[in-house]
Parts: C-alpha cells; sequence; structure tokens
C-alpha cells in the first residue's frame, strides 16, 4: 500500500491517549454516533420549516401568499399585454359547502386590481367552520399572484343553509414572466381541524 | 495478505447458558448473526407468501381472490416486511457473523448494545403484523394499507393498523440504528493490528458506509413518522392541509429515507460480492481503492436525489432538472463498480460454484435494475412509467438481485464456515437456476405490462393485459418455489455433509478462512497481526 494509507484513521483515534482503553474508546465512540443519531432525528423536524421558507421563497408546489400583500410591489399597469387567469373550486370529501366562482376566467392588465367573487352554500344543516386553501398553477406564476383580500386569509363559519359571496381581489405583478399567458388560481375547501389550527404563513 | 493466527484453544462452550436462555441472553457475534439470518428467512418466506396471494389475484382480471382492501394491506406488507424484516436483518446478520472474522476482531465491538439490537426486531415485526392477522380474524380493520410510502394524507386517514405501522417503524429504526453504532464502532476501532483503513477487506468498507447512512437517515424517518402520528391524533397539522401543512412534506422526508436505503441494501453486498469473484476467479479483487471511492460517491450522492421519487407529484421544472441529473450521476461510481467487477472476472480461471452463480446472477439482473432506473431517473419520461408495472419491475430488478441473490452468494459462500460442511453442490444449482428463471419470468413481463400503460398497486386490470399477468404470476410461483429449496439446502449442510477445510473455497482469500470450520465459538481472542 501507499502514503496515503494512514491518512484514514478516523476520528476514533483522535483525541484518544495511549492511556484509554479499547473498551473507553468504544464507549466514546459510540456516544458520539448516538449523537448524531439524535441530531438527524432533529434534522427531520427541521425539515418542516425548512420546507416551508424554502416553498416560501421559491413558489414551489404553488404555494402562494395565504396572507394579504400589504401593498403590490410595482404599482404600473402593463397595458402592453393580457393575462388569463381562471378559477377552480373544490370541496373536499365530506365538506358540504357548494362553492363556485361567479365567473370562470378573466382578462387582467398586469398591475391592474381586479376583483371576482366566489359563492358558497353550506347544504348541511349544521354549522360548518373550514377554511379555502389557495394553490396557483404554474408553480411559477405563484410568486407574481398577489392577492389583497381574499376569504382564505381567515377562517369561515357558515351556518346551517347559509349562501355568501365571497370576494377576492388581486393583482398580477407586471414582473411575471411574458410567456406566462394562463395562471389558474385554485381553492379546496377544508373542514377546519378538531384542535385550532396554526396560524397558516 | 500474510497472516499470523493464534487460534485459541476450545472448551469454551461451557461457560454459557444453555437452551432457550442461550439465545435470549447471549452476546457472542456468532449466535446473534444466526438469529438475525434465520429471523430474515422467516420473513422473507412471510412477505413472499404474501406477494403470491397477490399474484394468485392478479392471474386472471377480476377480483377472484381478495377484496381491495385486504389486497392493499398484502402489498404494503410485502414492501415493509421485505425492505425491514427481510432485507435489513439479512445484512445485519452477515455482518455480525463475519466483520469480526474478517477484521480479526474477537467480537463486535459493544456486545450487549448487539443483543439489544436483535431482539427490538421480533416485537417490532410483530406489532407490523399483528393488526393484519387480527383483521383475518374478524378484529379490526386490518393492517396497514397504504402503501410502503404511507403517503399522507392517505395514511391520515387509515384505521389504527396504521398506528401499529408507525410504532413498529420507531422500533425498526432504533434496531438498525443500534446496529449500525456497533458496526461503525467495530471497523473503526476493532481491526487486527497492522489492518489500516486501506487494508480492510471490501465487506467492511460495505458495511461501514452502510452503517453511516442508517445513522443519517432512520431518525429523519423516525421523525417523519411520529408527525404523522402526532396529526392523526393529537391536532398538529404537519401534512393536514387544512391546518396549512403539506401532504408533499411527508413525501420529502420519507424519501430522504427511502432513497438512501436502497443503497443502504446495496452497499453491503456490493463490499461482499468482490470477495466471492475473487475467490472464484483466482485472481485478486481489481480496482479496491477505485471500488472504495466509488462506494463513498454513492454514499454521499444518496442522500441528494430523494425527490427523483416525486416527479409525479408536481415539481418545478428547476427541481426536476437537478433532480434528474444529480439521478443519473450516480450512476457514474455504479458504472466504476461494475467495471472493476467484471474486470476481476476478465481472464480469471473460472469455477461457478453455487456461490459464484449467484454473485454473476447479481451483477447481470441488478445492471438491468441500473439501466431501467435511468429510464426512470429522466424527469420526462418518468411521468409515463412511474405509476406503472415498469416502475416495479424496475425496483424488483435492482432489489431481488442484491438482497436476494446478494444475499443468498454470501450465505452459501460462508455456509461451510459456519456448519463445518461443504453444502450439498447439486440442490445449490437447482436453488440458482430455479429463482434465476422463475425471477426473470415473474418481472419481464411486468416491463411490458408497464410500457403497456398497466397501473400498479391496483387488483384487478382490462382484459388487455391478462395474457403476461399470467405468465408473470406462473413465474412468482416458480420464484417462491427456489426459497423452499435454499431452506432445505441449509437444513441438510448444518446436518451433515463433506467436511469442510479451514480454507473451504481454494481461491478463498481473508482472515476467516484462517479458522478452523466450522468457526470456533470464540475466535481472534488474540488479534492476528496483519502484514
Amino acid at each position: 500500500m501507499n502514503a496515503s494509507d494512514s491518512t484514514l484513521e478516523i476520528a476514533a483515534e483522535s483525541g484518544a491517549g495511549p492511556a484509554d482503553s479499547l473498551e473507553q474508546r468504544n464507549r466514546r465512540l459510540m456516544w458520539r454516533l448516538v449523537t448524531l443519531a439524535v441530531l438527524c432525528a432533529g434534522f427531520g423536524f427541521a425539515l418542516v420549516p425548512l420546507y416551508d421558507v424554502i416553498c416560501r421563497v421559491t413558489g414551489l408546489n404553488g404555494r402562494t401568499n395565504a396572507m394579504a400583500v400589504a401593498a403590490p410591489s410595482n404599482t404600473q399597469v402593463d397595458t402592453t399585454r393580457w393575462v388569463k387567469v381562471e378559477f377552480l373550486s373544490h370541496s373536499m370529501p365530506g365538506v358540504a359547502i357548494q362553492f363556485a366562482p361567479q365567473e370562470f376566467s378573466i382578462d387582467v392588465r398586469p398591475g391592474a386590481l381586479a376583483q371576482i367573487n366566489y359563492v358558497a352554500t353550506n347544504t348541511s344543516d349544521r354549522v360548518f367552520i373550514g377554511r379555502a386553501i389557495p394553490s396557483v398553477t404554474p408553480a411559477v406564476a405563484a410568486p407574481h399572484f398577489k392577492k389583497i383580500e381574499c376569504f382564505c386569509f381567515n377562517e369561515q363559519t357558515f351556518q346551517p343553509g347559509e349562501t355568501r359571496v365571497m370576494p377576492v381581489v388581486f393583482t398580477v405583478d407586471p414582473d411575471m414572466a411574458r410567456e406566462l399567458g394562463t395562471v389558474t388560481l385554485s381553492y379546496a375547501f377544508f373542514e377546519a381541524p378538531k384542535a385550532a389550527p396554526k396560524d397558516l404563513m | 495478505m500474510s497472516v499470523a493466527t493464534t487460534t485459541h484453544p476450545g472448551g469454551h462452550e461451557a461457560h454459557h447458558p444453555s437452551g432457550l436462555l442461550r439465545w435470549i441472553q447471549t452476546t457472542n457475534h456468532k449466535d446473534i448473526a444466526v438469529m438475525y439470518l434465520t429471523f430474515a428467512v422467516i420473513m422473507l418466506l412471510i412477505a413472499g407468501a404474501m406477494i403470491l396471494v397477490v399474484r394468485a389475484e392478479l392471474f386472471q382480471p377480476g377480483l377472484q381472490i381478495v377484496q381491495p382492501e385486504f389486497f392493499n394491506q398484502l402489498i404494503t406488507l410485502h414492501g415493509l416486511i421485505m425492505v425491514f424484516g427481510f432485507a435489513m436483518p439479512a445484512a445485519t446478520g452477515l455482518a455480525n457473523y463475519m466483520l469480526p472474522l474478517m477484521i480479526g476482531a474477537p467480537d463486535m465491538a459493544l456486545p450487549r448494545l448487539n443483543n439489544w439490537g436483535f431482539w427490538i426486531l421480533p416485537p417490532a415485526a410483530v406489532m407490523l403484523v399483528l393488526p393484519f392477522f387480527l383483521g383475518l380474524g374478524g378484529v379490526g380493520a386490518g393492517g396497514i394499507d397504504t402503501g410502503w410510502t404511507i403517503y399522507a394524507p392517505l395514511s391520515m386517514q387509515s384505521g389504527w393498523g396504521m398506528d401499529f405501522a408507525i410504532f413498529s417503524v420507531h422500533m425498526l429504526g432504533v434496531s438498525s440504528i443500534l446496529a449500525s453504532i456497533n458496526v461503525i464502532v467495530t471497523v473503526l476501532n476493532m481491526r487486527a493490528p497492522g489492518m489500516t483503513f486501506w487494508k480492510m477487506p471490501l465487506f467492511a468498507h460495505g458495511f461501514l458506509y452502510t452503517a453511516i447512512i442508517l445513522i443519517t437517515i432512520m431518525p429523519v424517518l423516525a421523525g417523519g413518522v411520529t408527525m404523522l402520528l402526532l396529526d392523526r391524533h393529537f391536532g398538529t397539522n404537519f401534512y393536514n392541509a387544512a391546518g396549512g401543512g403539506d401532504p408533499v412534506l411527508w413525501q420529502h422526508i420519507f424519501w430522504f429515507m427511502g432513497h438512501p436505503e436502497v443503497y443502504v441494501l446495496l452497499l453491503p453486498i456490493a463490499g461482499l460480492v468482490p470477495h466471492i469473484l475473487s475467490a472464484f476467479t483466482r485472481k485478486p479483487t481489481y480496482g479496491y481503492k477505485a471500488q472504495v471511492y466509488s462506494m463513498w460517491g454513492i454514499m454521499f450522492l444518496s442522500v441528494i436525489v430523494w425527490a427523483h421519487h416525486m416527479f409525479t407529484s408536481g415539481m418545478s421544472v428547476g427541481g426536476q432538472l437537478y433532480f434528474m441529473y444529480s439521478t443519473m450521476a450516480i450512476s457514474l461510481p455504479l458504472a466504476v463498480l461494475f467495471f472493476c467487477w467484471i474486470a476481476t472476472i476478465w481472464r480469471g480461471s473460472l469455477t461457478f460454484e453455487t456461490p459464484m452463480l449467484f454473485a454473476i446472477g447479481f451483477i447481470v439482473l441488478f445492471g438491468w435494475g441500473g439501466l431501467t432506473g435511468l429510464v426512470l431517473a429522466d424527469a420526462a419520461a418518468d411521468p409515463q412509467y412511474h405509476n406503472a408495472y415498469f416502475l416495479v419491475a424496475h425496483f424488483h430488478y435492482a432489489l431481488y438481485p442484491t438482497t436476494v441473490f446478494g444475499a443468498m452468494a454470501g450465505i452459501y459462500y460462508w455456509l461451510p464456515k459456519w456448519t463445518g460442511h461443504m453444502l450439498d453442490e447439486r440442490l445449490g444449482q437447482w436453488h440458482f437456476w430455479v429463482a434465476l428463471i422463475g425471477f426473470n419470468v415473474t418481472f419481464i413481463p411486468q416491463f411490458l405490462l408497464g410500457l403497456a400503460g398497466m397501473p400498479r398497486r391496483i387488483p384487478d386490470y382490462p382484459l388487455m393485459f391478462a395474457d403476461w399477468n399470467m405468465v408473470s404470476t406462473v413465474g412468482a410461483f416458480v420464484l417462491g418455489a427456489s426459497h423452499l429449496i435454499f431452506v432445505w439446502n441449509v437444513i441438510k449442510c448444518v446436518r451433515g455433509g463433506k467436511k469442510a477445510e479451514a480454507r473451504a473455497w481454494e481461491g478463498a482469500e481473508g482472515l476467516e478462512w484462517t479458522v478452523p470450520s466450522p468457526a470456533p465459538y470464540h475466535t481472534f481472542e488474540t488479534q492476528p497481526a496483519v502484514k
């Protein structure tokens, strides 16, 4: 063999004085590895906030802002093009909310404010508390789709049989790439979890 | 490598308890290895029987034998048991028996930990399958039924079989972490004097890297299933979209464990096969260092490519490109390994005893698994094949040759060392050819079915898929039968046969062949000096 033979006498040997018995060295390395395993478990849980941050920053997964933007960053209206915005709605299984947009698509100028309404009816005979979760497709459009007012920002309570008109006010950021001619906004209505939901980020 | 051996005189059998207590209390690496291997073979037969029921159902279109709910439990348990109940314990068993012998250590570094590591396994296995058998008896809704990937939100809606599976995964995780710690400490601290890092057998290299990967990924999975448990019962919203969670987060956590897991299963075998190739070609291993470097490459790449399992879950173009290219990059170190294996065989004086047949079978079949993996790694092609039988055939070509052919090659290779008898060569050859034919007849049709668009995980299918499914089912039963030949052969070898010499195979090299066959209960109490 050659000179690099001894380069990889890994951490086990380092820091071990000649007085240490094999058993002591074994035990020390064992505890280091146990620590590593515990740290890795911690990393598993750290993935939760990391994942949230990465998705929010990059707009991967079509995750869109579920909180009102204070003011659109660019208020210049781009009059050279139209963007078609389509609206979808789903109720999750077991959610007795009939739920649809009044118009299924509208054309907007990037930068201009636009409003559409969703109409939702509670078809059951019990009080329904739930929340609509938004998603934007294609995912690259998600960071450019800014909602100023939306029923998805809050939990919604419906009395039995109640029908309500719920507006969405939004703007498409003029920074959005020109190739994107169509953006789809989709809502899925969920029943509120039994425990109090943590605030959406 | 020349070796000076001092074998300890016998007579040690006197000071350990006999009967059942011996097995429960033992801290001897050989005893524990025998338990690991026995456990693994039992799990192999159970999970194999489960999938034969599935194949019997798929013999013809329509629902003849089982209902879809039961079908789902069968495929889920088959996957979980094969990975966690068979493949990993089988590898750990081999490591337990052979690592101390191959690096000249008297035992594993942490014998008591070793005992705990094993004895966590049987309760974990019982916990995993108990709801399934209770369901058969009419109690409860049955076992876990989400597919082995346990995807949320389905896993949040599943019955209490899911909770049992979660605790079982916790226990299996603890067991494999304990075993991994033991392997690392043993390999780093217990080598015979003179055996430097770069003189270690490739077998030890393979297990060292496997253990490092396991310590990194198993805790993440344990955290993931803990979050699932919290979501199911304690009102948290990690994966619950209604409360601001994201089901796709589960997929990331699962595959962060799930993809390296593939290499956890591969690396021990990649370390084991060169020893067999070298023994039966009577040539030294080609490219020892290249193989070690390749294993490093695989170890590092394995943890950064996981999301290629999620191309069909929705991902940005940038993400798809990254995961596509990084996945394809893994084929480079693997290609180096293949090259070294073939170059070892090249111009050797080959004989084809049973272990050699299994080793070569592993190389050829695993090559197919790797090449079809490149098709699936292509982010543009993947959506076509991902949820079709093509993927099923692909990962069986990747995993079956690795975990079964590889483990069988190792078991047959060292069986003379363990039992003191040569195995029945004729039976071994039968086992190999029946398994090889059965395996290909099972899975080649599944490639074709997948290309034709048959979806996976569905108990029924249109008439157009009937012929190949029939062929595949026949193959599966042949393949299943081959394992009975194996069990028969092992029992026969334990009970008698031609006496094995210390060096049972003419071309075999390494410290393990310097101790008598069968290996005494205690070996290398005085460590041999390696020059």
